[in-house]
């Protein structure tokens, strides 16, 4: 299961989360969020105080599969994007490099054409990101700061 | 699939409940998001029918705690019992890190029983895992009603392996957290193992 251990180092939280920021302001954005495939949030952007971006991830990531469930049964590879349109807020999602995903939420003050050019090119950064990360997790030595947990650490988080 | 986040100092499990529909999956964690400090717990989401029927999962987020510096968070998932559901189990078991498997204890649920625990492996082995590698518990739920097979007969159909396994009646609580904690334990202990 090791190689699909999902680690996240600072150098590429920092790389990651600049093309968040920046995607925010390009596009015209509320709201930007990467997950990965599994739900978990990776980086977020723009307005998100008030918003449940745990629940989000999750749904997003269950959003994902199933699409991901509906290519295969059409013999499709996979369905890279997808569009909510709501009557105040729409939401584009995209996949990147099938291991990520691009939630970008948007209002009246940006459109749909923007979002996706500027998605496409915060998705080719990412995509160089994450191809980086990947090797650096693969490599061997790479440490883990969970080799030496012990048995009394892990009880220790149970008592109440 | 663990996700390590040195930036947040934060390590983040997967762990899936599965089980016969009616098993009482959905119970468990709604007990457990009941049951859990405010600060600990996010939103439980649950994509049900209108009859409350599991239609895709539910989803509940829980903090535990830290461990070297680490918070040690994890994601509770269950997947829709009933058999036609299939392919929506099989996406849940995406990434998962640990299972907690649901038994209607009830004598008339056997082949239920039988039927979804062989689904589970079937499903895991096409993602790639197997089930004997797996952080696994089984739990037998619904202890408390009058028709209900012997642990003993359940462990020889269910347990042969011989996993922790806990009684629960997850509509009162009884057990619930005894399972979550022994699953969330050999998550761990698979990672220290594993070395991540």
């Amino acid at each position: 299961m090791a190689k699909d251990q999902m680690v996240m180092y600072e150098e590429e939280f920092n790389q990651i989360q600049l093309v968040v920021d920046k995607l925010v302001k390009d596009a015209n954005a509320k709201v930007v969020f990467i997950v990965d495939k599994n739900g978990q949030l990776i980086a977020a952007a723009g307005d998100v105080d008030n918003l449940d971006t745990t629940s989000l991830a999750s749904l997003t990531a269950g959003n994902i599969a199933a699409t991901g469930g509906m290519a295969k049964l059409l013999r499709e590879e996979e369905f890279a994007t997808q569009f909510h349109e709501g009557s105040k807020q729409n939401v584009h999602i995209q996949l990147v490099g099938n291991r990520v995903i691009l939630v970008v939420i948007f209002d009246s003050r940006s459109s749909l054409g923007l979002v996706r050019l500027r998605v496409k090119k915060a998705s080719e950064e990412l995509n160089k990101i994450f191809e980086s990360l990947l090797k650096k997790v693969q490599e061997p030595g790479a440490d883990t700061p969970f080799g030496e947990i012990t048995d009394e650490d892990i009880d220790n988080l149970f008592n109440d | 699939m663990s996700f390590i986040n040195y930036m947040a100092r934060e390590i983040n499990c997967k762990i899936v409940y599965y089980g016969p529909g009616l098993c009482g999956k959905t119970t468990n964690l709604q007990y457990i998001y009941e049951r859990t400090n405010p600060s600990a717990k996010g939103k439980l989401i649950s994509l049900a029918t209108e009859t409350e029927r599991t239609l895709f999962f539910d989803f509940l987020p829980l903090s535990l705690g830290e461990i070297r510096g680490f918070k040690a968070r994890f994601q509770l998932y269950t997947v829709p019992g009933q058999v036609f559901y299939d392919a929506s189990r099989k996406l849940i078991l995406k990434g998962v890190d640990g299972v907690v498997y649901v038994a209607d204890s009830q004598i008339e649920r056997a082949e239920a029983n039988i039927e979804s625990l062989e689904n589970l492996k079937t499903n895991l082995n096409e993602q790639g895992y197997s089930l004997e590698k797996l952080p696994f518990v089984i739990q037998y739920n619904k202890r408390d009603l009058p028709n209900v097979a012997d642990v003993a007969e359940l462990r020889e159909l269910l347990n042969p392996t011989g996993v922790p396994e806990f009684e629960a009646v997850a509509r009162t609580g009884v057990g619930v957290f005894e399972t979550l904690k022994a699953v969330a334990k050999l998550v761990l202990t698979e990672l220290k193992k594993g070395g991540g």
